[in-house]
């Protein structure tokens, strides 16, 4: 691991003064610590923001749920509101990594856990995330757990969470505080496609802090699951997931949400597909149509076209789910 | 573990202030207050088995994917190999050192023997120490649920069906 200076910050403030020159932030380091020990993430300075008072799951006055940046996956995960309200973000984070890793990892680190690209994670290899204009050896490599949906010429890797699916299914929104104050951004506004500057992810810039993710009321009526297909049942990234959040009454969609992770370079969402099966029954024939319109674009590698078939049968089986009798509400 | 101390209590060190080569920590291990400058660098598992000689607690892949390293910050299981110890100023830590001892074994270490629950036994301390943890976690009654809940302790041996059996043994000892 390379040489760094430590500090603690106590508020808000200090970190944002800490950072001011340029510093990564820790909270539960089970990405970032990982990413040093392997050379991938090289900082000078690290400040530790796990005294910071953003630990707290609150609601909000329009009725929705602030979940603080610090609060822990395991946390949020048995949160009594988050289970009742928002039983996909509860799903999808003890779906993943394992009890000790939830009992570290932070809502907002998890915002930023970076892929599980073997090339990104290895200095040896040329990669564009982690060294700008080096190429992609993932591309022509092994690359059978990688992206098929938003990749580019640049970059195929895959955004790992299964949290960022829920949320996104969720339409959360994250709030992020910099010099310039506090702003809020969409989830779906606060990931970025790879492009030709893979080693840009988010929108959240250099001394920029999360300190919050914020999910609106939830939809009355609203039922909502949390698949994940990998290569063991547990203690796995997911090759394909799904997050179905849906209103259906007398048979037919009023309203649904539909997020995947594992295939995109970002959690992926269509709205087309959410627009296409609103209004329509809940029949196989519409998630069928669903999945068609979400997978139309894919462009697998040489490994992973299975990841087509498999994520089309992963949103089928969710709305299937979702929409029959005996699942969770 | 008293004689572990590095820097006697009567002299302390400002805990937050950084320390030239290094940076000032106090946090309690095993019942034993603990103060060290550290390497900014040093993980919480090496500073346990390197400084302070507690060796049982174990390093197996030091990415946090084995769970070899489990110990309790604060009452709640971690991977000490992810953690750096200058982020553990004033936390309370338990190792398998302090879950109990061979002349008095935490009922968990009796159940592991009782079961069989180990062949080599290197991933044994993180084993207990993440059995331990579940004890107080939500965790489903089936043992596919304990299962689950042991996930993130890898044992290359495959002694799982023994070890879910030796935690089941103790969940029923705490019901009767």
């Amino acid at each position: 691991m390379n040489a760094f200076t430590f500090s603690r910050a106590a508020t808000l403030e200090e970190a944002l003064a800490e950072s001011s020159d340029g510093a990564t932030f820790v909270a539960g380091g089970t990405t970032l610590i990982d990413l040093m020990k392997l050379d991938v993430e090289v900082p000078a300075k690290v400040v530790d923001i796990n005294h910071l008072p953003l630990t707290g799951i609150t609601l909000t006055a329009a009725g929705g749920l602030r979940i603080g940046a610090l609060a822990r996956n395991s946390d949020v995960a048995h949160d009594a509101t988050v289970v009742r309200d928002y039983p996909v973000l509860s799903e999808a984070l003890l779906s993943g990594a394992s009890p000790q890793l939830r009992n570290m990892a932070s809502t907002g680190g998890n915002l930023l856990q970076r892929t599980r690209c073997l090339y990104f994670r290895d200095p040896a290899y040329a990669c564009n995330k982690r060294a700008p204009g080096s190429g992609c050896s993932a591309i022509d490599g092994f690359n059978r757990n990688l992206a098929i949906l938003g990749t580019s010429e640049h970059c195929i890797a895959t955004n790992p969470s299964d949290q960022n699916v829920a949320l996104t299914a969720l339409e959360a929104t994250v709030q992020m505080r910099g010099s310039n104050g506090e702003r809020t951004v969409p989830i779906s506004d606060f990931f970025l496609l790879p492009g030709a500057t893979p080693e840009r992810e988010t929108v959240l810039e250099p001394g920029e802090l999360i300190t919050s993710v914020t999910l609106p009321p939830p939809p009355a009526g609203a039922r909502s699951t949390y698949l994940k297909l990998r290569d063991r049942a547990s203690y796995e990234f997911a090759l394909a997931s799904a997050a179905v959040v849906a209103v259906v009454a007398g048979g037919s969609f009023e309203r649904v949400r539909i997020a995947l992770g594992g295939v995109g370079t970002k959690p992926w969402r269509n709205r087309d597909a959410e627009t296409a099966l609103e209004g329509k029954p809940a029949t196989s024939e519409n998630f069928a149509l669903a999945a068609q319109i979400i997978l139309r674009d894919a462009t697998p590698a040489s490994q992973n076209a299975f990841k087509i078939e498999l994520a089309k049968r992963c949103i089928v089986h969710a709305l299937t789910l979702v929409t029959t009798d005996g699942t969770q509400p | 573990m008293s004689s572990q101390v590095i820097v006697p209590e009567a002299e302390p060190s400002p805990p937050l202030a950084p320390s030239p080569g290094g940076f000032s920590v106090t946090f309690t291990v095993n019942g034993d207050r603990v103060e060290l400058v550290v390497d900014p660098r040093s993980t919480l598992l090496d500073t346990l088995r390197e400084t302070l000689d507690l060796t049982g607690t174990k390093k197996g892949c030091d990415h946090g994917q084995c769970g070899a390293c489990t110990v309790h910050v604060n009452g709640r299981r971690v991977n000490a190999c992810l953690s750096l110890t200058a982020m553990h100023d004033g936390d309370t830590i338990t190792t398998v050192e302090g879950l109990g001892a061979p002349a008095a074994l935490h009922p968990m270490q009796a159940a592991f023997l009782e079961h069989d629950g180990y062949q080599c036994g290197y991933c044994t301390p993180g084993q207990l120490m993440s059995a331990t943890a579940l004890l107080d976690e939500p965790c489903g009654p089936a043992d596919a649920d304990v299962a689950e809940c042991m996930s993130g302790n890898i044992c290359r041996c495959g002694a799982y069906q023994n070890i879910v059996a030796a935690i089941q043994s103790v969940r029923q000892q705490g019901k009767s």
